[in-house]
């Protein structure tokens, strides 16, 4: 049995950060490679230098026997390596059959060629088991037929190699049996596949062999028959990453601050309750699509619960940013380009723009004061923006964008202050700040409600963890009882590596 | 060069103002005589008053088409209410204040239905003011048979070419118009809050900004600028006129856009929309005066347009690639 696809040693590190180190696998052909690892081990990354987003700086990839250093995915593809992306590409508004051959219709002159497009459509879908028109519109399909439409488009009759990341993410129980079918016909047609995904029971069921990440390197590898879901996740976790979290003071617990009790929105979560007191940080883990955001958003208002209540200080909070806002509450948001700044206004214009009537009488602005608390609130965050705070906050790096978006929040003096996603994509030293400020704001007295996909960070910021699973809260965890294994498994849902019950 | 590539946007505009008069007039006989430029001036006044308005619509990101048909529709209701032969309040000496009244009436009206559209029901600007702009025009023919309404009143003739001590009527009413929008968007908390609108109302409405109500505000000013504008030009041409102002959509958008205010949204300033109303109009007299046929007139004002929009571009596509 030869392998189809080698990888040796490959590393890649992004300015200066090793994100693969030393990496090797070997795939044949006929069979299916689980993939496991946290968030940030570097799966993505591995899989991306196979389909040709990205270069390994060293290491040698062989495909077949040749050499394979695709310098784009469209090369990867062309070489039979189809990598199908968690996040979907379709277009909603374009039918299965466009979707499927985009950009290159079928044509016969200048006008596309309904009839072969179709034939060829049909005989796509036919390979992937949808039975859907080729002309349905791909916007009207559930999860599941998306899933496999975008199977179907990259899967050119000729590819030999298929990574999967993360497909189930989004698919009901059937629909995800659906897939595995698929995945396991697609391994009797002699084709190699790589499937990545947190749903450590389907790697099991699904993969022949099974590859483990952590920070960049294999920590494991074997026959599935060698592994169990415990031992997975003892392989995932391992030991800690080299940050320096600020002490937190011992802090006495204060009175309940946010009060969140039976709180729903649509299928994004439901009945969940927690208290986060003064000086409390609280810690919310999950997995991507576990809810977090969701929840933040809908205490904060932007989205409002369809159930339930949030009290802040005692007294209840009606939906609306600006409710909030006036009463003390800060939302940090995950995606800081979309919700976060408005990039091409100055970073003066950016953190004043949340606390905008606080400096101001009668809607007049008080420039002066606003001009002295800026530069006083840039300082307190260490902001650093050398041209000054006129220029554009899209001329600011990734790390000080953040922190504008902080500072804009702490302006306010927030009791209340719910952070998503703080840290993500920002360097190590930008994070110690992010660190420091939360670390400052608890000893001053907030509530702290902090959304990671970092455990570690959660580890070492918060006093209590809370673990969203599928939209509820399927652990709870204080400082004493802190532990990666217990926390990945709860949000993986499986049975902790410890054996508890 | 380096200093100078610094310079606020409003200088470069005042400058090409001043380029544009230095090149005019000498080669355009009558160009700076005392008689034009006072003639030029009460052209110029009524087009800053609906540009300005439209600055802050288009500083929104949004665009407000109804300007032209607010003017037509305000002047035949106005009319309508002061006219000597037939004029509702015909002879009575309240009939000027009410016909001014009406008129404001009407462009905030025009300004609460475009603003409910696009702030309430969220309907794309362009599509809710091109239909209320259609309606409105419509109903102003229709009202008049497409026929003047004249004689009116002294009193109203005198907002348009008259003095009020050593100023002209008209420019009492439009600078402290003009100076109040220029506070409102560099002063004050809603001026903040339209700018943040038009660069990311996402993150405008986290931030708390009331994205509804600060939308709605701006519409509702462009119409009511667009009413005041309509009392100057009535007074002037001395009669209600349902087809009044219907070629100076593009001279407002030309003014806005030389001013530097970007149809993108989130950027422009009350100064630079005056500037550029003030080279719009130096254009169109000067051309004029040369003895240029209206066509002409136009496709030079059509080049200098595409190359202020050219501008405005490549500025957002540097912002965008930095």
């Amino acid at each position: 049995m030869s392998a189809l696809l080698e990888v040796e040693s490959v590393s890649k590190a992004f300015s200066g950060i090793p994100v693969l180190e030393g990496v090797s696998l070997s795939l044949a052909a006929g069979r299916v490679l689980g993939l496991v690892g946290e968030n940030g081990a570097g799966k993505s990354t591995l899989m991306n230098v196979l389909g040709g987003v990205v270069f390994p700086d060293t290491g040698e990839v062989r495909l077949a026997g040749d050499e394979y250093r695709p310098r784009g995915p469209a090369e990867a593809m062309a070489r039979g390596v189809a990598y199908i992306h968690q996040e979907l590409n379709l277009l909603p508004n374009l039918s299965v059959a466009e979707n499927l051959f985009l950009p290159r219709l079928p044509r016969r002159g200048l006008l596309m060629d309904r009839r072969r497009l179709e034939a060829l459509a049909r005989e796509r879908l036919l390979a992937v088991g949808l039975d859907v028109s080729p002309w349905a519109l791909v916007g009207d399909l559930g999860p599941g037929a998306r899933q496999l439409v975008e199977i179907a488009r990259a899967l050119a009759a000729d590819a030999r190699v298929v990574i999967l990341d993360e497909p189930t993410t989004s698919l009901t129980a059937p629909e995800a049996e659906r897939l595995f079918a698929l995945v396991r016909r697609l391994r009797d047609e002699g084709r190699g596949l790589v499937y990545i995904s947190h749903a450590l029971g389907d790697v099991l069921r699904l993969a022949d062999d099974v590859l483990v990440l952590r920070d960049g390197e294999v920590v494991g590898s074997g026959p599935a028959s060698g592994f169990d879901e415990a031992r997975l996740i003892t392989l995932m976790v391992g030991r800690s990453v080299d940050t320096v979290y600020p002490a937190r003071a011992e802090a006495p617990p204060g009175e309940p601050a946010l009060d969140v009790s039976g709180l729903g929105r649509g299928g994004a979560f439901r009945d969940v309750s927690l208290t986060v007191r003064r000086g409390e940080v609280v810690g919310l883990a999950g997995l991507m699509g576990a809810g977090r955001t969701e929840l933040l958003r809908a205490i904060f208002g932007l989205d409002p619960p369809d159930s339930g209540e949030v009290r802040v200080h005692g007294r209840p909070l009606r939906p609306g940013p600006r409710e909030a806002i006036a009463r003390g509450v800060a939302l940090v948001t995950e995606d800081r380009r979309e919700d976060g700044l408005v990039l091409d206004a100055t970073i003066a214009d950016n953190l004043a723009l949340a606390s905008l009537p606080a400096h101001a009488r009668g809607g007049w602005i008080d420039q002066r004061a606003l001009a002295q608390a800026l530069a006083a609130q840039a300082a307190a965050v260490r902001l650093d923006a050398p041209a000054g705070l006129g220029r554009p906050a899209r001329t600011l790096s990734g790390g000080n964008q953040q922190k504008a978006v902080l500072g804009k929040w702490l302006l306010g003096r927030p009791s209340v202050v719910l952070l998503d996603e703080p840290t993500r994509g920002i360097d190590v030293g930008a994070k110690q700040h992010v660190y420091r400020l939360v670390a400052d704001l608890a000893g001053g007295g907030a509530a702290v409600l902090l959304a990671s996909s970092e455990i570690e960070e959660l580890l070492g910021l918060a006093d209590r963890v809370l673990v969203l699973r599928r939209g509820s809260v399927v652990d709870e965890l204080c400082r004493a009882e802190f532990d990666r294994e217990r926390i990945l498994a709860a949000a993986l849902g499986v049975a902790p590596a410890g054996g508890r019950s | 060069m380096r200093r100078l590539s610094r310079l606020p946007g409003e200088a470069w505009v005042a400058l090409s103002c001043a380029a544009l008069f230095a090149l005019l007039a000498p080669a355009v006989p009558g160009f700076a005589s005392a008689g034009n430029l006072r003639n030029l001036f009460s052209s110029l006044l009524p087009l800053v008053a609906v540009a300005v308005g439209e600055t802050l619509v288009l500083v929104t990101g949004g665009i407000d088409l109804s300007v032209t048909a607010v003017i037509a529709l305000a002047s035949v209701l106005g009319a309508r209410v002061m006219t000597a032969d037939a004029g509702l309040l015909a002879g009575n000496p309240l009939a000027v204040p009410a016909a001014v009244a009406v008129m404001l009436a009407t462009g905030l009206a025009v300004g609460t239905v475009n603003g409910l559209a696009v702030a309430r029901l969220r309907m794309p600007p362009f599509l809710a003011t091109l239909a209320v702009t259609t309606f409105a025009s419509g109903f102003a023919i229709w009202l008049t048979r497409s026929e003047g309404i004249a004689g009116l009143p002294a009193g109203f003739r005198a907002l348009g070419a008259g003095r009020l001590g050593p100023f002209p009527t008209a420019l009492v009413v439009v600078l402290p118009l003009a100076l109040a929008a220029h506070a409102l968007l560099a002063r004050t908390v809603a001026g903040r809050w339209l700018f943040a609108i038009g660069g990311n109302a996402r993150a405008a409405r986290v931030s708390g900004v009331p994205v509804e109500r600060a939308t709605l505000l701006a519409y509702v000013t462009c119409g009511a600028c667009a009413a005041v504008a309509s009392v100057l030009y009535t007074a002037r041409l001395e009669t209600g006129s349902p087809v009044l102002g219907q070629r100076l959509f593009l001279d407002v958008i030309a003014a806005v856009v030389i001013g530097g205010t970007s149809l993108f949204g989130g950027r422009g300033s009350v100064a630079g929309t005056v500037l550029g109303a003030l080279f719009i109009t130096l254009l169109d007299n000067g051309l004029n005066l040369r003895g240029l046929s209206s066509f002409t007139v136009l496709m030079v004002k059509g080049a200098v347009i595409l190359a202020a929009a050219l501008v405005d571009a490549a500025r957002e596509r540097m912002q965008g690639s930095r």
